[in-house]
């Protein structure tokens, strides 16, 4: 999100100096051009062209949904027990705010990428990320979201958050991730 | 015919010797192995293998390679020789060597030519019968050193056992060096001399052996998902077979080359389909609710054995290769997975979770009598020799991935010898031609 307004704010900054300089004035136009003009052209705010107006993106761009912290759809991990493909109750508010999103975007796509924690077979732990993937999915669709828009894919145990064999780090890896295409 | 005969005779010397092996001296020297061995038995033949006479320095160790050979099979009791080199030309007291508790001796040479190959010579003698069994001259450039030494080794295990050798055939697995860095690499089967067939930034798993050991297919996730490829050893051309949508995995290919079958989720949950081995043809095979991966194709062709977790927790499952219903295979425990089926089709084995510890275990498929092969806790991805004596697998020690092989009695277990970093995935290719 700070990345986003940074990016905003860096382009307006940009934009503003291109503006400077396209009404720059040519010295040969200008055959007296004394010295004394150009500044009293700066004493009238407005008609300075090298002045510099600061704009705040931040205050005229619509908040965006995925990277307000207040909103559902900013939380895009589904967390889950060992062993266990089932979508605990906690996480309803994040799917319903997605499925009702995807349902009234039909042409937005995301990939449902489902990962395991670090114990047990790298074939068994690919199937099992793809069935919590899946099962994010079928929750998506009962929501609205329909087959074209979502791809479940798996990255099993290989490509853990949290590395170390404890508790805490195999509670995040057991996960699914929403990522928006 | 003649082979037969040879064979049957060949075997029943070798129990002649196994049985005097149990009376003879228990003195082991292992000092010059290279890989490290737990849990020797006693019913081993016993075999001294003199270091080879030599004209100038050798890049390989042959001698050691040999020793380290078959002590690593299981079936084999390596007598000290002593330090003194013994030329293949030398004159022998076959009777000390009986005495020293040698029942056969191996002898050599390697010997610098002028272009800087090696001449490398050995005889086999049987000290009980005072006979030669084997004697031969390889001539090879430096660089096939390593590959000369493990043929010996194939040689002599020949002659005593009546089975084929392992030691020239390769291996492949996959090493982790970093967070971002994958290596597919292919070794002799010892572990030694790895080099590197694929580099990535992303996660390679389950590299598989195609019957004539020219194609590796594996799954590899380069392109943000699991996708399975198809890929030339000698010429590094690769090509995606299974790149549909979803996850595709778990490549196994059919006996005879012509079929791959893989794990692919373009239905939803991960089920079992075939394929050419171009990718082309593709028909699903197993029709579950829920997980069904990690298809093994029986040495006949005709049936595939897979990880299921139809009836609750994974089970290992079979069923016709042609389709049909699926019988449940593995019973104990609650988690058992990875199933490989032996060159002989008669054992299975598999990774089974007890009491938390997973570990290499082995099947009687007709006897229903299974048994722990590692005493490890985090084994995975077994995989037998082609001759069905020893399995390869991975397993951790230390926290750091290594592979490690068991003969298939479970009494001779050996770490390989490899690259740094997180080694796992290793799959045993088949004889060379």
């Amino acid at each position: 999100m700070k990345v986003n307004l940074l990016r905003t704010a860096l382009a307006a900054t940009v934009l503003a100096f291109a503006f400077a300089g396209c009404s720059s004035v040519n010295l040969d136009e200008q055959k007296p051009a004394p010295i004394t003009d150009a500044s009293k052209g700066a004493a009238k705010p407005g008609t300075d062209p090298r002045a510099i107006v600061a704009v705040d993106a931040s205050s005229t761009k619509p908040i965006d949904p995925f990277t307000d912290p207040n909103n559902p759809l900013s939380k895009k991990s589904v967390f889950f027990d060992f062993d266990s493909f089932v979508v605990k109750s906690e996480f309803q508010p994040l799917v319903e705010a997605h499925g009702r999103y995807l349902a009234s975007n039909k042409p937005r796509r995301i990939a449902i990428e489902g990962h395991t924690d670090e114990r047990g077979g790298r074939e068994y732990n690919l199937a099992l990320g793809q069935k919590r993937a899946e099962a994010v999915k079928q929750r998506l669709m009962l929501l609205g979201a329909i087959d074209g828009q979502i791809e479940t894919i798996s990255f099993g145990k290989e490509k853990p958050r949290a590395v170390g064999s404890t508790e805490e780090a195999w509670a995040q890896n057991r996960r699914a991730d929403i990522v928006y295409k | 015919m003649q082979q037969k005969n040879r064979s049957s005779s060949r075997t029943s010397v070798t129990r002649r010797a196994l049985c005097a092996a149990i009376a003879s001296s228990p003195a082991v020297s292992l000092a010059q192995l290279r890989v490290e061995i737990t849990g020797v038995g006693s019913q081993q033949f016993p075999i001294a293998i003199a270091n080879f006479a030599r004209n100038a320095t050798m890049p390989a160790e042959i001698d050691a390679i040999i020793r380290a050979d078959l002590a690593r099979s299981g079936l084999f009791r390596i007598v000290d020789a002593g330090s003194q080199p013994i030329a293949e030309n030398a004159a022998i007291s076959l009777p000390e060597w009986k005495g020293r508790g040698a029942d056969a001796l191996v002898v050599g040479s390697a010997t610098r030519l002028a272009d800087g190959r090696f001449d490398v010579r050995f005889r086999l003698l049987d000290t009980v019968k005072q006979t030669q069994l084997d004697g031969l001259s390889f001539v090879s450039p430096a660089s096939d050193l390593r590959l000369t030494a493990h043929r010996i080794a194939d040689r002599i295990y020949e002659k005593l056992t009546g089975e084929r050798g392992v030691f020239a055939t390769r291996i492949a697995y996959v090493v982790q060096t970093s967070r971002t860095s994958w290596e597919l690499h292919i070794a002799d089967a010892d572990g030694a001399n790895s080099q590197a067939a694929l580099r990535s930034r992303e996660p390679i798993i389950s590299p598989a052996w195609s019957p004539d050991g020219t194609r590796l297919a594996y799954v590899s996730f380069e392109s943000g998902k699991p996708v399975v490829y198809v890929h030339s050893v000698a010429t590094g051309d690769r090509r995606a077979v299974a790149n549909f949508r979803g996850s595709n995995s778990a490549p196994a290919w059919s006996p005879d080359g012509r079929t791959l079958a893989v794990t692919l989720t373009r239905e939803g949950n991960s089920q079992v389909f075939l394929m050419n081995a171009d990718g082309s043809n593709v028909r699903r095979l197993t029709t579950s609710t829920g997980i069904d991966t990690e298809p093994s194709f029986s040495p006949d062709g005709a049936s595939i054995y897979f990880t299921s977790d139809r009836g609750g927790g994974p089970q290992v499952y079979r069923m016709p290769a042609l389709g049909g219903s699926a019988q449940r295979v593995t019973f104990n425990g609650d988690y058992n997975i990875s199933p490989r089926v032996s060159p002989d089709g008669k054992q299975l084995a598999f990774i089974g979770r007890r009491g938390g510890r997973f570990q290499v275990h082995v099947l009687d498929l007709a006897s229903g009598q299974e048994v722990p092969l590692t005493d490890t806790a985090l084994d995975e991805s077994p995989s037998f020799a082609p001759n069905g004596r020893l399995l390869l697998y991975a397993t951790e020690v230390n926290g750091r991935g290594i592979l490690a092989s068991a003969s298939i009695d479970g009494r001779v277990r050996t770490r390989l010898s490899g690259p740094s970093g997180d080694i796992r995935e290793p799959t045993w290719g088949p004889f060379i031609k």
